[in-house]
């Protein structure tokens, strides 16, 4: 196999008390579409950071395109796509001059210019919009814009830090049905970072990061067929009776989930007659789910992703920050 | 919206523009100069707001204060010489004065809102990013700075094409300078409020140090010193000197109400005033970039 597009060694990155970043280590193959899943705060937005030369690792090392992001950070930097979580448009700009100064910075030769930017606006359906001051946008189209211009001076590797946050559900698939029309045409490997369980799934293959270490690296399909079992959620009329009972009865381990009692065992729908027939507490309802992409994090690490970001909260914010003065 | 997609899928021209980006090198520097450089000029045409607004306090300096003080100030004047034609070169050092501070704030404001970060991961090196913000601030200012320039004549000020280049040339040197230092200030001051705090702070005891509004000899000691040590004295006055060489004035009032300036009884020749400008300008330039190299 060739050599990876990203490889990354032992990285470490730490803000003042805080590791973001606590060791991490992992390679993604040219035309790999590799997505980082984790909560908020787990370090995501870190790694990039350094993979995109904005950040330099405390410890550690990681090539980008061959390149190493600190001492080839030139060359790094004209070889990737960047697509941030939070917009780095001019809004007083219109969209093309938004793409016209990209290309001026990037260097992209005047007259391979005229037709990309054709191009890359039609693949993403701002072409006729291409004159509208950037303010005028909806919050996906801008992301779209951002896209387009991203891929504008045809990178080796186009990096999407949380693409969809903060996007209505109907964008976000509009963001993606792009991305995969994307996969398709350019010759690209896509870095992904996202907190969407089901967006996950979009990718070839997935790291699980969690507190800044990776707990978890596979394709989509071996990460679900790893947990094996369903997910069953109940409620019942009292919850901390129906978890001891649970555990006594079937010798499953129960607890509460997103307000629901919850555990996982194998064939699920089958078990679920059982659980009504020999369960004294009263259920008032039930749900059971094959294993999905949030069952795996669940299983690597005990929490829910929406529950570590409840919990997680407050250690984010100090995070965030420390990296805002560390900037 | 699907269908267009796979249609043009089958576009033949997708697979044929392959773009290739150059190694980088002076002419990708020149290049990305120049596109930061009219990105602020395409923003300041496209805020005409900013642009009259920050006008309304030079025009008010000419027309109002000078106007209402040339009765009480008149006496000490030579005759046909009013007011305002003695605070016009400080009233256009004000007219960039401004101007150049908020282009440098815009740096603030293109952090807020990520734009920065757009410059910063670009192949090209972060002097280019900083020249070309100075560069455009400098020219954005100097602009507003001819508008006031366009009313020489309602100040008593001939339309003389020597005099306009010199002034032009001179607010050309101190808009730049301006700029620098707002753009070093920026490098480090992230949040709006407090950087347009601590500009107001320092833009109004550089403008009233700097003679502007008052001719720069026999000042009590105390104000001589400060008046000094104000880098726009060493532009205002040769603005005034130039303006008051094509006025037809007796040189015993023009020395007097146009002086070089001095240190300690020393005449300050009018290329060192502008190459000290010059000098600091260059300076503040090399902080600037030095800031913005650092990586997090």
């Amino acid at each position: 196999m060739s050599e990876p597009v990203v490889q990354v060694t032992d990285l470490v990155k730490r803000y003042g008390e805080i590791e973001a970043v606590r060791g991490v280590n992992f390679a993604v193959t040219a035309g790999e579409t590799f997505g980082f899943l984790g909560p908020n705060g787990a370090g995501k937005s870190t790694t990039i950071k350094i993979l995109c030369t904005l950040a330099n690792p405390t410890r550690g090392s990681a090539r980008v395109a061959g390149y190493d992001v600190v001492k080839d950070r030139d060359e790094v930097r004209r070889n990737i796509g960047l697509v941030f979580q939070d917009t780095t448009l001019d809004a007083y700009l219109t969209g093309e001059q938004n793409l016209r100064f990209h290309a001026d910075l990037y260097g992209v030769p005047r007259p391979q210019l005229a037709p990309r930017l054709k191009q890359v606006l039609e693949m993403v359906n701002l072409w006729d919009r291409k004159d509208s001051v950037v303010s005028t946008y909806s919050g996906g189209m801008k992301r779209r814009l951002e896209i387009a211009r991203g891929l504008l001076h045809a990178p080796r590797v186009l990096f999407l830090d949380e693409p969809t946050v903060g996007l209505d559900p109907q964008t976000r698939s509009s963001i993606w049905e792009y991305v995969n029309e994307l996969k398709r045409r350019e010759d690209i490997t896509i870095f992904l970072t996202t907190h969407y369980m089901d967006e996950a799934e979009h990718c070839d293959r997935i790291a699980i990061i969690d507190h800044g270490k990776i707990v978890a690296i596979d394709t989509p399909e071996n990460l679900k067929a790893s947990v094996g079992k369903d997910r069953v959620q109940i409620s019942t009329a009292d919850d901390q009776a129906a978890i001891e009972e649970i555990g006594t009865r079937f010798g499953l381990d129960a607890a509460i989930r997103e307000g629901l009692v919850t555990f996982s065992v194998a064939e699920g729908e089958q078990f679920v007659p059982r659980l009504f027939a020999e369960l004294t507490e009263q259920i008032r309802s039930v749900s059971v789910a094959r294993p999905t992409l949030d069952d795996v994090f669940m299983s690597y690490t005990g929490r829910t992703i929406r529950d570590s970001e409840a919990t997680a909260g407050d250690k984010n914010r100090g995070m965030m920050m420390a990296m805002r003065r560390g900037r | 919206m699907t269908a267009q997609l796979t249609t043009e899928s089958v576009d033949p021209v997708t697979a044929a523009i392959r773009v290739s980006v150059p190694e980088r090198g002076l002419r990708q520097d020149l290049r990305a100069v120049r596109i930061v450089w009219y990105r602020e000029l395409i923003r300041f045409k496209s805020d005409r707001l900013r642009a009259v607004t920050s006008l309304v306090q030079p025009v008010l300096f000419l027309f109002v204060l000078g106007t209402g003080l040339s009765s009480l100030a008149g006496h000490g004047l030579p005759p046909g010489i009013s007011f305002k034609t003695f605070v016009y070169p400080g009233v256009l050092a004000m007219s960039v004065l401004f101007t150049a501070i908020f282009s440098a704030a815009s740096i603030v404001w293109d952090r807020e809102f990520g734009f920065l970060r757009e410059m910063l991961v670009a192949p090209v090196s972060r002097s280019a990013i900083v020249i070309g913000k100075c560069l455009g601030g400098a020219t954005v200012a100097t602009f507003q700075g001819i508008i006031i320039l366009a009313l020489a004549g309602a100040a008593g000020v001939p339309y003389n094409a020597t005099l306009f280049l010199t002034v032009i040339g001179e607010l050309l040197l101190l808009s730049f300078t301006l700029t620098a230092f707002g753009v070093m200030m920026a490098a480090r001051i992230k949040q709006m409020q407090a950087f347009m705090a601590l500009t107001q702070m320092l833009v109004m005891p550089l403008f009233f140090l700097s003679g502007a509004l008052y001719p720069l000899n026999g000042l009590p000691t105390w104000l001589t010193v400060l008046t000094r040590f104000d880098p726009l004295t060493y532009i205002v006055s040769p603005m005034r000197h130039a303006v008051f060489s094509h006025l037809s004035v007796s040189p015993a009032a023009a020395s007097f109400l146009a002086p070089n300036v001095t240190w300690a009884g020393w005449q300050v020749p009018v290329g060192l005033s502008l190459g000290m400008v010059a000098v600091m300008g260059a300076a503040l330039l090399g902080i600037a970039i030095a800031e913005f190299q650092k990586t997090e």
